[in-house]
């Protein structure tokens, strides 16, 4: 009962923000909102019991990229008026066009998903350590090491990518 | 019920007041001390010895004037030192001041919660606490406050990176996120982790020095700059936040680093029978009296050493400590590997 | 100026021209610097003083010979006893006189006490800017006690009026020349710990090392003098190679530099700190009796004429240019040549390419008092 009320609270409050991400007029703003929701979905994992989650989606989500956001946007000038563009309806009918295209995507995920099977994960008990972090280490490095390593390349691209765009003589 | 709600409720309320009152004396003990190195006298007015000072300040910036910039954001500006202080405090919720202790006949725990993810819930924490001096300096609606904070970020999160290495090579020795399972760790491992883990301290204090903006890594804030940093539109008691918030931030780096590697509260040598008469001395009061000396080793390298230029700050987190402390993380873990 | 935009990165940059000062906690007093920056470089700088002018020199002209003695306190306040002891020699080259021994010798040991003191200010007010604060207080409380000296010789701490022409106002108090060999015992150890603190801290070695470097002859090229001309290389110091006072009897090394930065800078002034001690001790112990002030007219009033002689203050040759035209009680022209001012015009030089935090160290490294820059 008393986890039902908590998970409907977070998810309006999610909900509540994401909207004024979008809708806030300063960029700024925005931002912040997005921090805001990102704590909120930890509180959700906390809610799932997921501390470990919970505590990555703070440092990494609301701690880092987030971070990088501002910095872009307080160091890029975004300001355009509406009135800048030529078709200042634009924006708004291709969120729409976007919106409903995923809107649709969901539906067809919901319906095809609905009908099959969960291939189900196994037992807590085949796993030869327990508690929280301990479980997502295991799994990270036997089952999905290799999404794991790719990820990391990945991020190494990444940051050699930003180095080398930022350097005035390598 | 009491259990679950009202004992936690008095244990925040009483690491609170503690923490709060504290990060004032803080300020008087800095005065004190630096003034001694420097062979002055201090504060020697207020109160005995000056021991009010902390008083008078918390009402003069009390009093003042609330200054707020006319093309500043009102919101994130009064929210900015919010978001600095805050951080600062809810880490104590995890931080061990002792283990069970027997307090009016039940058996009360001297910390607040024990998370088992609780170093992590620390560092994220930490991470959070940036926002505060990157939104003061963008919220101040200014060009050279903007720019001093983007850089004192810049620098803290340089260092967040090399500071959270060196705790992954203590959580490979200690073998738990939970801070509590930390100190047991060196309870049964019979030795401190400053002696298993050196170079994992010295590079966790040098970040520290660094995360909580510090001499000799105080160049963002330092005097000397052009303006005065990313506080330089705020006055009064959004200031005093601020400032609090840093030496708030600085206790905590002592804290986590007296339980991480000094071993929280336990006393020199707990397994030695011989030495047991030091037990007199509770628990709590070992932590404080390391974290203390942590303090002071703080405000002391701030009377004694120049401070770094900011491309160098930034070339020694980034070439040096992490480096540094990505081949601890190998080390520890090639002989934990080999010992087992 | 006018601002240029950099093409070579990824992102255009403009130039950003900043300005520092004139009030300002590092530019020891009212210098304004104005810095075009490309990111945390400067490229260029332009110095505008003048904040601290006076007038000294016009007012000169309507003040009589002895009256001007207590203008040139005023212009390097932090080493007053050397610009008096500069003017007066300048006076008595004018006019022929001899100074008695005694006096050439206590003006010796009060101009080194000077040199200590301000080189104190120097230490404290450099480390201080590049952050280690507590050697201002320690260098402070030095020259606390060179002040007290000074205090009981002629009454004054800061502008002393201490010189006459053709000698001193008074002879030196009974048991001072005992303080003043206390005063080097004292700080023979103190200039050991702040070599302690400064000279191996690895932190003071990379703000210090290669920032402000200039070879011995650019240095000599464009005019500076004093430690700044010396840290580049040139040996060249007024009191070896032109004696005055009594430094033609003294016995004692000049230390000069090799690379050019702001740490051989720092270790030329250090030095200078224990050689002035050698100096003081072989002046005090050596002090001869006699008359303090020599055979003077009571008007001093030159025969027409002009010279120019120079002594070494603290901060470099200090010369005074002097044109009398035999007729007034007032000099007819009455010029300074400030080593402050010759050498802060090498400031540009020095400060292209190093970053904004460079800044404030070069001024101190080249150490300037802005009452002698305006006068």
């Amino acid at each position: 009962m008393g986890e039902a009320v908590a998970f409907y609270t977070i998810a309006a409050f999610i909900l509540g923000f994401a909207v004024l991400v979008v809708t806030a007029r300063e960029t700024v703003h925005s931002v912040l909102f997005l921090v805001l929701d990102f704590l909120f979905v930890a509180a959700l994992y906390v809610l799932l019991g997921a501390e470990f989650l919970a505590v990555i989606q703070i440092l990494v989500y609301a701690g880092g990229i987030v971070v990088l956001y501002l910095f872009v946007v307080m160091l890029v000038n975004l300001k355009r008026p509406p009135e800048a563009y030529q078709d200042p309806q634009r924006h708004g009918r291709v969120g729409l066009l976007l919106a409903l295209a995923v809107l649709a995507e969901l539906v067809a995920i919901a319906m095809w998903t609905s009908g099959t099977p969960t291939t189900p994960m196994p037992a807590a008990q085949a796993f030869p350590v327990t508690g929280n972090t301990e479980v997502v280490g295991w799994l990270l490095y036997t089952r999905y090491l290799i999404p794991f390593e790719i990820a990391s390349v990945l991020l190494l691209v990444a940051m050699i990518g930003a180095i080398v765009l930022a350097k005035r003589e390598l | 019920m009491i259990d679950s709600f009202v004992v936690p409720l008095l244990k925040i309320l009483v690491v609170l007041n503690a923490t709060l009152v504290g990060v004032t004396y803080m300020i008087l003990l800095e005065r004190k001390v630096i003034a001694w190195a420097q062979s002055r006298l201090g504060p020697m007015r207020v109160g005995p010895y000056g021991v009010l000072q902390p008083v008078a300040d918390a009402l003069k910036l009390m009093i003042k004037e609330d200054i707020t910039p006319v093309r500043a954001d009102k919101w994130v500006f009064t929210a900015a030192p919010i978001i600095a202080m805050v951080p600062a405090l809810i880490v104590y919720a995890v931080i061990p001041f002792g283990p069970e202790v027997s307090l009016f006949g039940r058996p009360v725990t001297l910390y607040v919660t024990d998370v088992n993810v609780g170093l992590l819930y620390i560092v994220s924490v930490a991470s959070v606490g940036v926002y505060g001096i990157i939104l003061a300096g963008w919220s101040s609606n200014s060009k050279y406050p903007l720019l001093a904070s983007l850089r004192a970020s810049a620098q803290l999160i340089s260092y967040e990176v090399a500071v959270t290495l060196t705790l992954v090579s203590v959580i490979l020795v200690a073998g738990s996120l939970s801070m509590v399972s930390i100190v047991r760790a060196q309870e049964s491992g019979h030795v401190w982790f400053a002696f298993l883990q050196p170079m994992a301290f010295v590079i966790f204090f040098i970040g520290g020095l660094a995360e909580t903006n510090r001499a000799p890594f105080d160049m963002p804030e330092a005097e000397q700059e052009l303006t005065g940093g990313f506080h330089t539109e705020y006055s009064g008691m959004r200031f005093a936040l601020f400032f609090l918030a840093e030496y708030a931030n600085m206790i905590v780096v002592s804290s986590v680093a007296t339980t991480l590697f000094l071993g929280g509260w336990l006393r020199p040598f707990p397994n030695v029978a011989f030495l047991s008469f030091l037990g007199i001395i509770p628990s709590w009061a070992w932590f404080l009296l390391k974290s203390f000396g942590f303090l002071y080793v703080f405000i002391w390298i701030r009377a004694t050493l120049p401070r770094y230029r900011y491309d160098q700050l930034m070339r020694l987190g980034w070439k040096v400590l992490i480096p540094l402390a990505i081949i601890n993380l190998v080390v520890t873990a090639i002989v934990k590997v080999m010992v087992h | 100026m006018d601002t240029t935009v950099h093409h070579g990165a990824m992102f255009d940059t403009d130039e950003l021209v900043l300005n520092m000062g004139p009030q300002h906690p590092s530019t020891h007093g009212v210098l304004r610097v104005v810095l075009r920056l490309d990111g945390e470089t400067v490229v260029d700088v332009d110095v505008v003083m003048g904040y601290l002018h006076r007038g000294i020199e016009k007012l000169s002209e309507n003040r009589n010979w002895t009256q001007i003695v207590l203008l040139t306190d005023r212009m390097d306040y932090v080493a007053a006893a050397t610009s008096n002891v500069g003017y007066c020699e300048t006076v008595e080259k004018l006019m022929g006189l001899e100074v008695p021994r005694r006096a050439r010798y206590v003006r010796t040991i009060l101009c080194e006490l000077q040199r200590i003191a301000s080189h104190c200010l120097w230490v404290g007010t450099h480390a201080m800017d590049i952050g280690a604060m507590t050697v201002f207080l320690y260098a402070f409380r030095e020259r606390e006690l060179i002040l007290d000296l000074f205090e009981e010789f002629c009454g004054a701490r800061l502008t002393y009026n201490s010189m006459r022409i053709g000698g001193l106002p008074l002879d030196i108090p009974p048991g001072w020349d005992k303080k003043v060999l206390e005063f080097c015992r004292i700080m023979e150890q103190k200039v050991g710990e702040y070599e302690e603190l400064l000279t191996h801290n690895r932190i003071w070695l990379e703000r210090t090392k290669g920032i402000g470097v200039i070879s011995g002859p650019d240095a000599a090229a464009l005019g500076l003098c004093g430690p700044t001309l010396r840290g580049s290389g040139v040996p060249r110091d007024v009191r070896k190679d032109e004696p005055y006072a009594a430094y033609d009897e003294m016995a004692f090394d000049v230390p000069v530099g090799t690379a050019g930065d702001t740490y051989d800078r720092y270790l030329v002034r250090m030095e200078e700190f224990r050689q002035s001690l050698r100096i003081i001790r072989q002046a005090t112990e050596g002090l001869p009796e006699g008359p303090i002030v020599g055979k003077v007219p009571r008007l001093i009033k030159p025969a027409a004429g002009e010279t120019y002689h120079a002594i070494e203050s603290p901060k470099g040759e200090l010369g005074y240019f002097i044109v009398s035209d035999g007729k007034s009680t007032n000099p007819y022209r009455f010029r300074v040549r400030p080593p402050s001012l010759c050498n802060l015009q090498g400031l540009r030089r020095l400060v292209k390419g190093h970053l904004v935090a460079d800044v404030v160290a070069l001024i101190g490294s080249i150490d300037i008092v802005l009452g002698e820059v305006d006068r």
